[in-house]
Formats: C-alpha cells, sequence, structure tokens
C-alpha cells in the first residue's frame, strides 16, 4: 500500500525547471532514501510533499502528488491538515528559542491540545520516541538552545513527532552533525519505521544503505533511477547511478 | 616600519575622535550642572523637584506640574503608538507583498524627517480645532500633543521593529509552519517573541525622541503649569519650560532653567537604565526558555 504517490511531477521557480517528470511511489512505514549531487532537485522534491515551497514565490508545479490517494494540490485541501499529517524535519536543527518543553509542546499547541496532562504525556512520550528523553528529563524548562547540535535534532524530531504525523520528511538531517549524532538518528530512523512513513534526503550514502528500504537517485531534476536500495548500490541498471555511486561525479 | 607608524596614527586618531566626543557631553553636562545648581541649591532640592508653583517672579521654582507634563505626554504617546506601530511592523515583515513593502517602507521612513515644526504647526491648525470640537475646552491639551508626538515616534518604532522582525531566521517560521501552524500563530507564537528584544529597543528610541521634543508640544500643549485632572487639560512640557521662558530670564530665574534642565537630564537617565534593565539583564522570557 503505497502513502505517497507521485505522478508526472514538474517542478519551476519562475523559468527554471527545477524537477523533470518524476514519479515514485512510497510506500507506509518503509523508509526512502533520495540520493543525488548538489543541486540536483532532492531537497525541493522533498519540500513539494508538505507544500513548504508554496512559501517561495514564483514555485510552480504540473503533475499530481496523491497523500493516501488523495491529491494534495486541490484547491480544498487545508494546507494546516497535510503538514500536520506530513511532518519535516530540517538540515539545520532549528528548535524556537524556547523551553524544550515548549518546542514539543508547541505542535500540540497550535492544534488546540492545551490539557496540562495530555500535554505532558506526549512530549514525555515523544521525547522518549526520539532518544532524548534521558538526558532532558531534568532540564525540560531550561532553552532547547543550551543542547548540543545532536540534541537540537532529536528535540526537532521529537517535536514532530508530538503531533502524530504519518510521514516524516528529512531533509539531510545530519549533514550539520558529528558521527556520534549520526548514529543516534540513524538508530531513531529505524525505531521509527514501524510507525511512521520516512522519506529521506542525504549526500551520505552508506547512510542511504544503512537506514533506507529504497533509494531514489536524482540527477539534474530527473529521477534516474528507483528501487531497492540494495540493489541500486549493487546493481545498478542505469550507467549514471553507478558512475554517482563509484564516485565518479557528484 | 613605515606600516607601523601608519598603524600607530590611525589608532591614536581614531582615540582622539572618539575621546572628544565624550569630552564634548561632559562638557555641555558640567556647563548645565554649573549653571543649574545655585537655583537648586538656594531653593532646596525637595522643593525645586516636588514643589508644584512655578512663579518665577515671587522667586518660586517648583517644576513637579512639569515633571508630570512630560510622563503625562511621552506615555500617553507611546499607549498610543505602539500598538499601532507594532501591528505596522508585523503587516510590513509578515504580510505584506515586497512590492508593497518596497512603497511603505520609505514613506515611513520619510515620515521621521519632516522638521517637528512642521508637525506642530499641522497640530495647531488642524488638531487644536478638532480637539475644541470633539471634547471641548481650548484645544490645547496633554492629549493633542500626545497624538502629535505619537506621529512623530510612529516611523522610529515601525522602521526598528521591522527590521527585528525580519531579523529572525527564517528556519523558525519554517519549522513553525511545517508544525501545521497557521500564519497568524506563527507570528504570534514564534516570530514575535523572538524579536521582542529588538522592539524594545525601538520603544526606547520613540520614547527618547518623545521626552526630548520641544517644539511641536509647545505649539499645541497649552504650557499651563497646574497639574492636569484629565487628558483634556493644558499641561507644560519640562522642554518646553526652559524653551518659553529662556528669552527672557535673568538671575536665578535663568539658573532654575539650567535647573530643569538637570531634572529632564535624569529623567531621561532613570527612563534608560529602566528600559535596559529589561531589555538586557532580565532578559526576555518567553514560556521559560531565553532569548
Amino acid at each position: 500500500m503505497n502513502r505517497i504517490e507521485v505522478e508526472n511531477l514538474n517542478v519551476y521557480f519562475e523559468e527554471a525547471h527545477i524537477l523533470k517528470d518524476n514519479n515514485i511511489k512510497i510506500p507506509k512505514n518503509t523508509v526512502t532514501s533520495l540520493i543525488g549531487p548538489s543541486g540536483c532537485g532532492k531537497s525541493t522534491f522533498i519540500r513539494t510533499l508538505n507544500r513548504m515551497n508554496d512559501l517561495i514565490s514564483g514555485f510552480r508545479k504540473e503533475g499530481s502528488i496523491f497523500f493516501d490517494g488523495k491529491e494534495i494540490y486541490e484547491p480544498d485541501v487545508d494546507v494546516v491538515e497535510l503538514r500536520k499529517k506530513v511532518g519535516m524535519v530540517f538540515q539545520k536543527p532549528n528548535p524556537f528559542p524556547k523551553s524544550i518543553l515548549d518546542n514539543v509542546a508547541y505542535g500540540l499547541k497550535v492544534h488546540g491540545i492545551n490539557d496540562k496532562d495530555v500535554v505532558e504525556e506526549r512530549v514525555e512520550e515523544s521525547l522518549k520516541s526520539a532518544a532524548l528523553w534521558d538526558e532532558v528529563k531534568d532540564k525540560l524548562d531550561k532553552s532547547a538552545m543550551g543542547l548540543s547540535g545532536g540534541q537540537q535534532q532529536r528535540l526537532c524530531i521529537a517535536r514532530t513527532i508530538a503531533i502524530e504525523p504519518e510521514v516524516i520528511l528529512m531533509d539531510e538531517p545530519c549533514s550539520a552533525l558529528d558521527p556520534i549524532s549520526t548514529t543516534k538518528i540513524e538508530d531513531l530512523i529505524h525505531k521509527l519505521k514501524k510507525e511512521y512513513t520516512i522519506v529521506i534526503v542525504t549526500h551520505n550514502m552508506q547512510q542511504a544503505t544503512r537506514v533506507s528500504k529504497h533509494t531514489a537517485f536524482f540527477l539534474h531534476g530527473e529521477i534516474v533511477e528507483i528501487g531497492r536500495t540494495d540493489k541500486l548500490f549493487m546493481e545498478p541498471e542505469d550507467k549514471r547511478t553507478e558512475d554517482y555511486i563509484t564516485g565518479r561525479f557528484g | 616600519m613605515n606600516n607601523r607608524l601608519e598603524e600607530y596614527l590611525i589608532e591614536k586618531g581614531l582615540f582622539i575622535t572618539a575621546i572628544s566626543s565624550i569630552l564634548i557631553i561632559l562638557l555641555i553636562i558640567t556647563f548645565i550642572f554649573i549653571e543649574g545648581f545655585p537655583a537648586i541649591e538656594s531653593y532646596g532640592v525637595l522643593n525645586f523637584v516636588f514643589g508644584s508653583t512655578w512663579a518665577p517672579l515671587k522667586g518660586e521654582f517648583g517644576v513637579l506640574t512639569m515633571i508630570v507634563g512630560t510622563l503625562g505626554i511621552t506615555f500617553l504617546a507611546l499607549a498610543l503608538a505602539v500598538p499601532l506601530s507594532l501591528l505596522c511592523a508585523i503587516f510590513m515583515a509578515e504580510i505584506a507583498p515586497s512590492s508593497m513593502r518596497r512603497i511603505l517602507k520609505p514613506v515611513i521612513e520619510t515620515l521621521a524627517a519632516i522638521p517637528s515644526v512642521v508637525y506642530g504647526f499641522f497640530g495647531l491648525i488642524v488638531l487644536v480645532p478638532l480637539m475644541r470640537e470633539q471634547f471641548g475646552g481650548t484645544g490645547f491639551s496633554m492629549l493633542t500633543a500626545s497624538v502629535i508626538l505619537m506621529v512623530m515616534i510612529l516611523p522610529t518604532i515601525i522602521s526598528v521593529s521591522e527590521d527585528a522582525l525580519r531579523s529572525i531566521p527564517y528556519e523558525y517560521k519554517e519549522a513553525s509552519l511545517a508544525l501545521g501552524a497557521t500564519q497568524w500563530q506563527t507570528i504570534k507564537n514564534v516570530i514575535f517573541p523572538a524579536a521582542i528584544p529588538g522592539v524594545i529597543t525601538g520603544i526606547i528610541l520613540g520614547m527618547g525622541r518623545a521626552i526630548g521634543e520641544t517644539l511641536a508640544v509647545i505649539m499645541v500643549a497649552g504650557n499651563v503649569t497646574q497639574f492636569p485632572s484629565s487628558v483634556l487639560d493644558p499641561v507644560r512640557a519640562l522642554t518646553s519650560n526652559i524653551a518659553i521662558e529662556m528669552g527672557y530670564a535673568t538671575g536665578m530665574h535663568y539658573n532654575a532653567l539650567f535647573g530643569t534642565a538637570i531634572v529632564l537630564f535624569f529623567m531621561i537617565i532613570f527612563l534608560l537604565v529602566l528600559a535596559n534593565y529589561f531589555h538586557y539583564k532580565k532578559k526576555v522570557v518567553i514560556g521559560g526558555g531565553y532569548l
């Protein structure tokens, strides 16, 4: 069963043709990696899935994106509801300049969940799922800005899962982190995939092989190849994929 | 060798420039104190500051009515200007399309460049008669002065607050929207709280301008040395007192005007220290987190 289906997606910023005829199916409760050289459109693609590109002037798209069978760019779709179901973790950890508790509770608050007990319970659950609870449980009222980069990124993941999305989009979540924090995030992804559908953009091909079931290789806005991760890396069908993963360019 | 000499000269040159501007200010302050002190000393500090009768011909120099006048005009102007300018800054920074902002920003900054006598004249010709018709009395009042001051400090507060709002990292906004917050929720809960230190700076600058403004206030405030019983009563500000009477003051009266300047000086220092205390020492607490 596919959670997200993208059909003939073309994206333009002003005149620039960024994504070209992308087709991809993302099955439920799996991890899908998007790899490719810088500027190939991976981030644009992932940001199209929760309509974050709507904020950028000059954005235009053709083709369809279905989330649970429903086209997300239809006029009657509530973007707020969509983003609640399709959460996002960004490249640079971006906690709010608020306390740890308020960061995780933020999503609940904006969706009208104010009951103190419910909020506290959800915050604890989310921080536990994000493997951060033990490190922060005694300082929930301290500023999130005092956490390390890796902790901040896990806090951002906790903040995202607190509103119980169905999909988590991760845009190079480990690129600003050290190896130990990266391992922690990867372990977390393994744990989260049981409940969530995860799409992750990564520059690190080892990371793609470690965490994902499927991988798509982007080049110049096209999806050159898509398939099972082990197959894509062991026996790529396209010459360009082989060149990229063996390090001949990019 | 040549390079080191050049470095040396530039360093010393910059030092002298910096020190001389401080010296000039210190000199002015010293002068004010020397000139003003005799009046305060002979009349008594408490009598001077807390006396409510200002009658130079009878030798009475109490400035309390004018302290009340200055504070009343300033805070009423801030009360009118702050909500208006903050909403305007939010609109410009977050909601207005960039084409609109490109027009709004220079227009608002032009407001700050209009000489205060023009505002005063406008107040005298338009606002005073309007107040007279609407509320009765002479039309010269604390409220009239505050409305004029409001217009004068709007551009400062708007401009500084807008810069503060726009300097909030885009990542915060993105993070909030990605969690399914609406645009207004994002502004209210994330962007505005993060911009509060900058907003406070804008309000302090506006307050400074309001306290110091003399000419426009003289033209519309009525300048009576009485305690106002309502915002519709005429008042005299400390600055106005100096400007109105300095032309003919001699002897102790002359010293008392400098004494007025000393009182104004301490009031401004006090308000700045207070504002800075909120700005830096307390930091700004947002739901338990520190900025």
